[in-house]
């Protein structure tokens, strides 16, 4: 405890660096996934999309990142073996936040397809297990969220599927396309400002004080999310009006004029996944900077009920729009130029079925992967036959990356966990 | 930071264009033999030597796209239809190329004339053939409508009708082929034998053509079929 006293603002300060560092990452390299189809579909430009995903992955993270970042704080390990020895707890995390950060840099590096939650959830479970103990490790949770891994995409992937489908069977396959898309793509942009207003309202605004003294109950929380995505549904409607069918343009491929209605829900998806992947992958940089920030404040108390303090995901939020600033436009430049073979119509789809996945699992403070939720989403537009070729190869590699990550995480945890503590006692 | 996202290499390069591009091609070749057949039969051959060798480069051209799409198309690849169906299709597109090559080849080759009466008819009945391979060519480039569709509903059934229409045209050759060799079975006796055999050869060949044309509709009239 005497340890804590001493050096806490030390602490505290490198808690701050590696996080804002690890946000950074996630910022620089994690975002043009979530980004890279609305570009690749030219359904944004590139300063578009920088603009979209520094606003709402930041409105992700401040909104809806709680749970996810509680679960990281304090869902993998158990608490109660440490009451006496909080600073071990202080040098895992940091060693977490620096082993997660790093680990990401050299894959990014590299262009290996590396997890943010695998990377972090790795360097946590692995430090406890070697640095602390096996039973320090709450191995439930840590299997629930395994589980949440292999579910989350196969979730996407349905939910993709039907998503598609869906459009064949209301817009595509209609023998008017370009009027039914009018009339059924401002209810999917209703789908999707509606989820994501419930999850902020019921999930997200939980740890907002203000908030907390409205005492709204689910069915207030339901009817103001209705009437935020009736408003954004009347914005999208007049985007779409803006759209005139051009026959010339229709000449070689028939469905031009109706890929460009689907354009204007693009945007709207991609907002989606901005907000989605802040809520859950921003969380996942700062929950050991919480816990780290936490057990500080409170002398060497492991709290397992103090609140989280609303600095430490604005620092993440800000980490994040850093990286985006810093590397993000080019990252999203060079993705977007190669998915060409994502059209509006399939990309919003395979979206639109991504962030519902994250955004539900992060309210339940899962942190899930949102690459690899896309990577599912994508699979099931193409199980729809949306997709002209999926390259299995590749896919194989990224899902070979879940069981990498999670050692190499945990390794690097381990290293620096027994540095800070040669360091520190 | 990143150049090669493996997210973005999980998309591969969908076959579809290339197939359009390879029977545009083919067609090509089919349609280069309407100048040839004009000069030959004006006896014009350095003029039809000309148009042979052009017709020979397309055909090339022809096989290195085909050469391109089957490269293209690794097993790993996950596709909207079956792979050995797309690689079936390519197959009886580059043989509308080839015919079209035999044709202005051996008619080269042997200076082959076509005897005054029929020239008219002949004219004609390889017009024919060719639309034959204009309306395949249409029908392949509906494929990436069909894409869109997931190949399913409605735009199925834009692509049959197209087919049916295929065949339509396949079968007037037909007709139009009996007639020309009964044409050509009445003169017969006044003729060389060798370049009447060689004659009703070409004729079968032109019909040829228009034959496999529409067996690429009858291919993607498969790739439909589930």
């Amino acid at each position: 405890m005497s340890i804590i006293a001493e050096h806490a603002t030390l602490l505290l300060a490198m808690a701050c660096l590696f996080g804002f560092f690890m946000a950074w990452g996630v910022g620089a390299n994690d975002v043009a996934n979530a980004m890279g189809t609305s570009v690749g579909s030219k359904a944004l430009t590139v300063k578009q999309a920088i603009i979209i995903a520094i606003i709402f992955e930041f409105a992700g993270a401040f909104l809806a990142g709680g749970e996810v970042t509680a679960t990281i704080r304090k869902g993998i390990i158990d608490p109660s073996l440490l009451a006496d020895t909080p600073e071990l707890l202080v040098y895992g995390m940091l060693a977490s936040l620096l082993a997660a950060g790093i680990w990401l840099l050299v894959a990014t590096h590299f262009g290996w397809p590396v997890s943010t939650t695998h990377s972090i959830v790795g360097a946590i479970v692995g430090f406890a297990a070697v640095g602390i103990s096996m039973e320090a490790v709450a191995w439930g949770k840590v299997g629930t969220i395994a589980a949440s891994w292999v579910v989350s995409p196969l979730l996407a992937g349905t939910i993709g599927f039907f998503t598609f489908m869906s459009v064949q069977r209301l817009v595509l396959d209609t023998k008017n396309p370009f009027e039914s898309a009018q009339r059924y793509v401002p209810m999917y942009i209703f789908i999707v400002a509606f989820l994501i207003s419930m999850v902020t309202m019921v999930k997200g605004l939980k740890h907002i004080t203000a908030f907390k003294a409205l005492n709204l109950n689910f069915f207030h929380d339901a009817m103001i999310s209705v009437g935020i995505a009736t408003l954004v549904t009347l914005i999208g409607i007049s985007m779409l009006r803006k759209i005139k069918m051009v026959p010339s343009e229709n000449k070689d491929f028939h469905f031009t004029s109706v890929e460009k209605l689907f354009g204007v829900l693009m945007m709207f998806t991609a907002c989606a996944m901005a907000f989605a992947h802040g809520s859950n992958d921003v969380a996942n940089a700062v929950g050991p900077l919480a816990a780290v920030a936490s057990i500080v404040s409170s002398g060497g108390e492991i709290g397992a009920k103090s609140a989280m303090p609303m600095w430490v995901l604005l620092l993440g939020g800000g980490g994040i729009v850093a990286g985006l600033v810093m590397y993000g436009h080019k990252v999203i430049a060079t993705i977007g130029t190669n998915i060409t073979e994502l059209t509006p119509s399939r990309g919003f789809a395979a979206t639109l079925a991504a962030a519902a996945t994250v955004v539900l699992a992060s309210g339940t403070g899962l942190p899930i992967s949102t690459t690899h939720t896309l990577v599912g989403a994508v699979l099931g537009v193409g199980i729809a036959r949306g997709i002209g070729a999926l390259n299995l190869r590749v896919i194989g590699t990224i899902f070979m990356s879940w069981i990498v990550t999670l050692p190499a995480g945990a390794g690097l945890a381990i290293l620096f966990f027994f540095l800070f503590k040669g360091i520190f006692s | 930071m990143v150049a090669n996202s493996p997210f973005s290499r999980m998309f591969g390069r969908s076959p579809i264009g290339p197939i359009q591009e390879h029977i545009s091609k083919a067609h090509e070749c089919a349609e280069q033999l309407l100048p040839f057949i004009d000069a030959a039969m004006a006896g014009d051959w350095e003029e039809a030597k000309r148009l042979q060798k052009a017709l020979s480069a397309l055909e090339e051209e022809a096989d290195r796209l085909k050469k391109n799409v089957r490269l293209s198309l690794p097993k790993s690849l996950f596709l909207p239809v079956p792979r050995n169906d797309l690689l079936d299709i390519v197959t009886v597109q580059d043989k509308v190329a080839n015919r079209a090559k035999d044709i202005a080849g051996l008619m080269l080759g042997r200076q082959m004339m076509v005897p005054a009466p029929l020239q008219g008819a002949f004219r004609r009945y390889l017009e024919r053939s060719i639309e034959t391979s204009a309306q395949a060519v249409k029908a392949i480039h509906e494929l990436d409508e069909l894409l869109e569709t997931g190949f399913r509903g409605r735009e199925v059934s834009v692509v049959e009708a197209m087919i049916e229409e295929l065949d339509k045209i396949e079968g007037d050759t037909d007709d139009l082929q009996v007639a020309l060799r009964r044409a050509l079975f009445k003169m017969e006796q006044d003729l060389p034998p060798v370049d009447v055999m060689f004659l009703y050869r070409v004729i079968d060949w032109v019909g040829d053509l228009a034959d496999r044309a529409s067996r690429v509709g009858s291919r993607l009239q498969l790739l439909l079929a589930r």
